[in-house]
């Protein structure tokens, strides 16, 4: 039985739809990321299982009990928010202290909890620190050990890491997965980066719109995303728009170019389709002037390199994009004519409707 | 290395002169004259006018009743306008510039006017009320003071992310009231202290409604012993000076605790 489940939620402000009904079923223990672009209604959802705001319909289950009409301050839910959210007035471990204290603990056992939590996000040193005297990563650690404190059934995070700086960012979210395996606790939490949602889930749902487009594991994200949306936003991937001209053969034909890829068998001809390339399966060789495509490739021209350290990125005519090598790639310069091999294998294929339009989110990263 | 200890300009000097010569010149010059004798040829200084004035069973018994008629104010006004203020910033921020214009009122309409005004509105209530100063004078009071309190307030609010520490309250276990008195209220301690300063100083030094609705304040006394007396009346300037100054640095004592600077700072960042 699941643990924490969002049945059918809609939220509407003014004529605005938030959220258009999403479901969401979370087992103990999941750690499960919304991600999404700005106004996908990630944190609408979140705020609804927070309880500062209500749907206009659908219902939050947590342990089989319906939390409708129970206010923000009963629901034991953790949060931990995208401004720094400490209270000025008070020490780091005041802070840690606060909701052990509305909870009327005793002081021994609270004393005890504050200082073990403390502990465990790494701010021994700088427990009597007021937060202005606090780091941004640091402020977000004891936010971290404050929402922990109460010992929530659901930890929420909104976007708890998007003002830190990147080293930072990718430290602490490391830190935020440790602490949640050991203490095994369900977690939502809400990013737009998606290279942080895919470190750290076991679970992502890739919201657009005020619906869930697809929800998986980061690895079935990642390697089968379900519309072009998700294949776009998940990493950075090749979209390339296609028809079926033989289906028995898997054959598909994109600006004027015939392909074979296995995923395109069995389909019926004529089919519009979207061919979906990962960048680091297309391989790139330098061609000869008055080089023509043969076999499963393309013909292309080099137009930008990127350097990404280890990878360098190459964009190409025709809006193709590969990452090969550094040193591969100093090989292929721009102005660079090349032939970029498609392969058969593992290439996705998404039917496209007759006007489907491809949703457009800016420039992949 | 020695430090350079950093210049200052010689204009600047100038002008803290003037500013100090046009602040403190009057201080003095009532100084000077509230130590002289009201006899002809009597000796150049002397302390018997501070002597008539702490003697005087009026001086105390005015300045008790507007002192206290200022704490009242003070209370009044917080409790008033804390709650409301943090209400609306939080819940509906669009009556923000109504609770402004609302604020500016009491400084256009003249206090003639307006005590003409209250005295007509008040008329028929219980005689505990409007026949004390605690009543209707400290009713008074408060929309006289609102500007103050309001916009003073209404900085300390912007200062700091209500929403966020309001929602982290919450969502830790704490009611709306806890979080309040627990959060927010220490996080706006010296914009409520800087409400508290200009009331207290409203207070003590309004004559007009106190004089028509015929309550015998402190200002009223000293309007009394400025038209009867010259040499106390000057005595009694200062005096009520320092006691207005002391009054406001106990409130600073009172409002100040350990850490709270620092929770201003953070807060408005």
């Amino acid at each position: 039985m699941s643990y924490l489940q969002l049945e059918n939620l809609h939220r509407q402000f003014g004529s605005f739809q938030a959220l258009k009904g999403i479901d969401i079923s979370l087992g103990e223990g999941e750690f499960l990321s919304l991600l999404g672009p700005s106004g996908c209604g990630k944190t609408t959802a979140l705020r609804l299982v927070a309880g500062f705001d209500r749907p206009n319909a659908g219902r939050i289950v947590i342990e089989g009990k319906d939390l409708a009409g129970v206010p923000p301050n009963k629901r034991d839910m953790g949060m931990v928010f995208q401004a720094y959210s400490l209270f000025p007035n008070m020490t780091a471990r005041q802070n840690v202290d606060f909701g052990l204290k509305i909870r009327g603990r005793e002081k021994a056992d609270r004393s005890k909890r504050v200082s073990d939590l403390i502990e465990l996000v790494g701010l021994a040193h700088a427990s009597d620190r007021y937060p202005h005297q606090l780091s941004g990563g640091m402020q977000q650690r004891v936010a971290l050990a404050r929402a922990l404190a109460i010992e929530p059934r659901v930890l929420l995070l909104d976007e708890p890491l998007s003002a830190l700086d990147a080293k930072v960012r990718v430290q602490l979210r490391e830190e935020i997965r440790r602490i949640q395996l050991e203490l095994g606790i369900t977690t939502l939490y809400v990013t737009h980066d998606q290279e942080e949602a895919l470190a750290i889930s076991d679970h992502v749902a890739v919201m657009y719109g005020g619906v869930i487009e697809q929800m998986g594991t980061p690895s079935e994200m990642y390697t089968a995303p379900k519309t072009p949306f998700v294949a776009e936003f998940i990493g950075t991937m090749n979209r390339l728009e296609a028809h079926i001209v033989d289906g028995a053969a898997g054959e598909v034909e994109h600006a004027g170019n015939r392909l074979r890829i296995d995923a395109a068998r069995g389909r019926s001809n004529g089919e519009r389709v979207l061919i979906l390339i990962r960048p680091e399966t297309l391989d790139l060789q330098a061609a000869g002037n008055g080089t023509t495509a043969n076999g499963n490739s393309l013909i292309a021209e080099v137009l930008t390199q990127t350097f990404l350290g280890p990878v360098t990125r190459l964009k190409m005519t025709g809006g193709l994009i590969a990452d090969m090598s550094t040193a591969r790639a100093s090989a292929l310069p721009v102005g660079a004519n090349v032939v970029a091999q498609v392969p058969t294998e593992g290439v996705q294929l998404l039917t496209l409707a007759d006007d489907e339009a491809l949703p457009d989110i800016g420039e992949g990263t | 290395m020695r430090l350079r200890r950093p210049r200052i300009a010689p204009s600047a000097v100038v002008w803290l002169l003037i500013a100090g010569v046009y602040f403190f010149l009057p201080l003095y010059a009532t100084f000077d004259f509230s130590l002289k004798k009201n006899a002809v040829g009597a000796p150049c200084c002397t302390l018997h006018n501070y002597g008539w004035v702490i003697h005087n069973g009026d001086f105390w018994h005015t300045i008790k009743i507007s002192f206290i008629l200022a704490i009242e104010t003070i209370a009044i006004s917080l409790l008033l306008f804390v709650p409301t203020i943090y209400w609306v910033h939080l819940k509906v921020p669009k009556l923000r510039p109504v609770l402004a214009f609302m604020a500016l009122v009491p400084f256009v309409v003249p206090p003639i006017v307006m005590v003409v005004g209250l005295l007509k509105t008040f008329k028929g209530t219980p005689s505990w009320f409007y026949g004390t100063p605690w009543g209707f004078l400290a009713t008074a009071y408060v929309i006289l003071a609102f500007p103050y309190t309001f916009f003073s307030l209404d900085a300390g609010f912007r200062a700091i992310d209500v929403h966020t520490l309001t929602e982290a309250s919450q969502s830790l276990g704490a009611t709306t009231m806890t979080t309040l008195v627990k959060v927010i209220l220490p996080n706006i301690r010296t914009a409520a202290l800087g409400a508290a300063f200009l009331t207290l100083a409203v207070v003590m030094g309004e004559f007009t409604i106190a004089n028509l609705a015929a309550f015998h304040t402190f200002p009223i006394f000293l309007q009394y012993v400025n038209e009867s007396q010259g040499f106390p009346a000057g005595a009694l300037t200062l005096l009520s000076f320092m006691i207005t100054w002391g009054a406001m640095l106990s409130l600073l004592l009172v409002g100040r605790k350990r850490g709270a600077r620092g929770a201003v700072i953070a807060g408005a960042r």
